[in-house]
């Protein structure tokens, strides 16, 4: 890379404009630090993921005024080996985890705004801290913190080259709207989310099904930055060939569609792919417990995309979404309005139906709503579908994030291969958030592990720029 | 069915809104329309009256445009807001003047001014315009109380009625669904606290946008100095007129009188309020516009301005020869103030108090469920 004596410098560069690259550079800011932050994204779409968050997962002692009761680490601890089966760095997990505790104050010190959830959040007014107005409330809140403070924000500019020496990093080429620039920094933060929106290197490990992903966040998480670190000999951490996917409204928007996209449904109907089979048990567990495995499921399917089928007793019922139900007075109709055959669609659903053994439906418990005699059986919550108008959802796999990361230690640092820490270079946010949720989800750790890391690594930066 | 376009943009958005939830903690809009799961036009007009325009769900949304969804709840619900104003008017052939709100109400007012300056030159001696400040009875001089009174009080029970007629046909607009109408008192006092405070004017205690994307907005002190200014100028007026009838105490008051106090602090607050809201409006953000509603907005605070500012000036200067034609001048926007009530912006506050109600019941008591035809 050119590198010229004139080029500007600046203490510490961080890359990515989100919840992790703010709270870096925020935090480095405050031990006295120059920063300058690049996000690729424009003014009005800055914040990648963070834009589409809703909340954060704290431990807490104690209840307050929003939070409605204590959450003690201990339970973070148990709810976070539950659900990565114990993919997770321990002592990573553990740093998170308390310093989570902490987040509530800092994050109110710089203006970030909290409410009490009142509807649709799945229970978690104890664990989540829910941001007012949401993620894009709680980034511009960041952003202003961070611009009075003198941070210097460049939107629409990406780094596209970093000079990094045996782990030292030295400049970042960036372009932005004034043109290519260099620009050399101390210690360089990197925050610039993972590779879910590349479909490209999607197709390395999912091949062509990857085509028809739909990615729920920005189309700017192309894992250009973690391309460049693992390339420079930073150790990886995560299956690079997970990524946590549900099933969403195939109309959806390719990229950006939010939450608004996701469907609540599949345990009030069925779901059929496009041979007009059901291919997975739709009542297996609560909604919240299975969400997160459709998206795999679907993906397995043909073409990768399903229907979930449901009569009228089953309408308005569950959260609404961003499109309304494809409708028919029939079975018949309904199928050619999917573009599905007729006869094989009332062929199967008349299977189900016939399968289905009376009981007393209730979706708050596993109830005895089931099928006999049939594969896959649907175990709790089957109705027969026979009450006009029918009505269908179409959905697509929905990429929510990838799990391939740097590996970083205690101070947010990225470890080269061998174990050997960089000198200068630390990672914050999803690019490394593997280290310390390798498998699963558990809602709003992303924005903890983005917070807890970010503010790390602006201290570790700042604290390497003052030696 | 919806009826206007405004509204099928509005229950576009809204559906989105539904499916997202993320405002909830910002104002009344959300949490109203989470109580429901479809919409018919009834329901889309009781949100937009709902909506004080604060602007903070449009910088929160991740979904604003250019974003495909293209979510703008503080635009479109301004334009549906301004339509429904239109569409619960009393007469109903009276609402089109909503759609040409401010040129009407322009016109009216110069009407109304060179009217009242006409009859004082005819009805009075030649000059006397220019010399009533030497009398003792002051602006009577020019028109006596019971020719004031003959005029002004038909015309504002006839306001009064109009509104009243207008908010009978929001609240029992047939095309809503219904909230259970229950603890009517303690829902009344909830809307008269939530609407004397703008509780709702706070982006949920972020702050409201106006000009940029900054919470830093003056609205809600600028629309508190309006109200109650208001407030003030009305109480003036009105123990003037107990003074009047009920002690035999006429007009002039000596500037310690409860008449005077009133309606000086009150002329104050309406005229510092009033420029501080138009001054807001010509900096509003044009993402947060809706066109349509521009000139019925400006016409209103417009409208309240100078008749603070005449009213001040009257005040001021009462003992100079500027009386007659300041007086002309106040009574004339006064008169078309009054006159245009039912038919401009002034109504918002009728139908956002009815909202409120509206709201505090369902909150109490529930929906009822309306059956689909």
């Amino acid at each position: 890379m050119m590198s010229s004596p004139s080029a500007p410098s600046v203490d510490v560069l961080v890359i990515g404009g989100g919840n992790a690259a703010l709270c870096a550079a925020i935090e480095a800011r405050r031990q006295g630090a120059s920063v300058l932050v690049v996000e690729a994204a424009p003014k009005v779409y800055r914040g990648g993921n963070t834009r589409h968050t809703r909340n954060l997962r704290c431990a807490h002692d104690e209840g307050n005024e929003i939070l409605t009761g204590p959450y003690p680490e201990d339970e973070f601890w148990d709810d976070l080996m539950r659900v990565t089966g114990g993919e997770t760095d321990p002592e990573l997990a553990r740093l998170t985890i308390a310093e989570s505790k902490t987040l509530w104050d800092w994050m109110n010190g710089v203006g970030v705004r909290f409410q009490q959830p009142l509807g649709g959040t799945l229970n978690l007014g104890r664990t989540n801290a829910f941001f007012l107005g949401g993620g894009r409330a709680m980034l511009n809140a960041l952003c202003d913190t961070a611009e009075n403070m003198g941070v210097e924000i460049r939107y629409d500019t990406s780094a596209t080259a970093l000079d990094i020496e045996d782990g030292f990093f030295k400049s970042a080429l960036i372009e932005g709207p004034d043109g290519a620039q260099t620009i050399h920094a101390r210690a360089l933060v990197t925050a610039a989310g993972g590779f879910e929106a590349n479909i490209e290197w999607l197709k390395e490990y999912w091949g062509e099904r990857a085509e028809n992903f739909l990615i729920r966040g920005t189309p700017n998480n192309r894992g250009t930055i973690l391309r460049m670190l693992l390339d420079a000999g930073v150790e990886p951490v995560g299956d690079p060939t997970q990524c946590h996917a549900v099933a969403i409204d195939a109309r959806s928007p390719q990229f950006d569609g939010g939450i608004v996209t996701r469907l609540d449904c599949i345990i009030f109907g069925v779901v059929l792919n496009n041979r007009c089979e059901r291919f997975y048990d739709e009542g297996e567990d609560f909604w919240p417990k299975r969400y997160a495995i459709w998206g795999r499921l679907v993906a397995d399917q043909p073409d990768q995309i399903a229907w979930i089928v449901f009569d009228e007793k089953a309408a308005g019922r569950f959260m609404p979404s961003v499109y309304p139900a494809i409708s028919a007075p029939s079975l018949e109709e309904l199928a050619e309005k999917l573009g599905l055959d007729p006869s094989a669609f009332a062929a199967e659903i008349g299977r189900f139906n016939a399968a289905v053994v009376d009981g007393e439906f209730n979706t708050e418990i596993h109830d005895d709503c089931r099928t006999e005699g049939i594969t896959p059986p649907k175990s709790h919550w089957a109705r027969r579908i026979d009450q006009a108008p029918f009505h269908a959802y179409p959905v697509r796999p929905g990429i929510t994030f990838t799990y391939l990361g740097t590996r970083v230690n205690r101070e947010a640092r990225v470890l080269m291969q061998g174990g050997r820490p960089s000198a200068n270079i630390y990672a914050a946010g999803e690019i490394m958030a593997g280290n310390v949720l390798g498998r699963g989800y558990l809602a709003g750790i992303g924005m903890t592990i983005g917070a807890v890391f970010g503010r790390l690594a602006g201290e570790g930066a700042a604290r390497h720029v003052g030696n | 069915m919806l009826g206007t376009e405004l509204q099928q943009e509005a229950e576009r958005q809204i559906t989105i809104c539904n499916a997202c939830r993320y405002c909830e903690g910002i104002c009344a809009v959300f949490p109203a329309l989470q109580m429901q799961r479809s919409f018919v036009a009834g329901d889309i007009d009781y949100f937009a009256n709902l909506c004080h325009d604060c602007g903070a769900c449009y910088h929160d949304c991740q979904f604003s445009p250019p974003h495909e969804f293209a979510i703008n709840l503080p635009k479109t619900l301004a334009g549906v807001r301004q339509e429904s104003y239109g569409h619960y008017a009393w007469p109903a052939a009276l609402a089109p003047v909503f759609a040409r709100n401010g040129l009407i109400i322009a016109l009216i007012a110069a009407l109304s001014v060179t009217g009242f300056l006409a009859g004082m030159i005819a009805w009075n001696a030649p000059g006397a315009l220019f010399s009533a400040h030497t009398s003792p009875e002051g602006f009577y001089a020019l028109m006596s109380h019971n020719a004031m009174v003959g005029l002004f009080g038909p015309v504002f029970l006839f306001s009064i009625f109009a509104m009243l007629m207008g908010l009978r046909n929001f609240w029992r607009d047939a095309n809503a669904v219904r909230m259970v109408e229950g603890a009517a008192p303690a829902s009344l006092w909830q809307a008269v606290k939530d609407a004397g405070s703008l509780r709702y004017l706070d982006g949920g205690g972020a702050g409201c946008f106006n000009e940029d994307d900054k919470p830093e907005d003056k609205r809600r002190l600028y629309h508190h100095l309006t109200f109650y200014g208001f407030l003030l100028c009305f109480a003036a007026t009105s123990v003037g007129t107990i003074y009047h009838y009920g002690f035999g105490r006429v007009a002039p008051y000596a500037w310690w009188d409860l008449p005077q106090m009133l309606g000086t602090v009150g002329g104050f607050m309406l005229a510092a309020g009033t420029g501080g809201l138009m001054a807001a409006k010509k900096r509003r953000l044009p993402d947060l516009v809706a066109p349509e509603t521009r000139g019925m907005a400006m016409a209103f605070i417009l409208m309240l301005h100078l008749t603070a500012v005449t009213g001040l000036g009257l005040h001021i200067l009462g003992g100079t020869p500027a009386m007659g034609l300041l007086l002309a001048l106040h009574l004339g926007v006064v008169f078309a103030l009054f006159l245009t009530m039912p038919y401009g912006k002034f109504v918002h506050g009728l139908y956002r108090f009815a909202a409120l109600v509206r709201l505090a019941m369902a909150k109490r008591t529930g929906l009822k469920t309306r059956v689909m035809a």
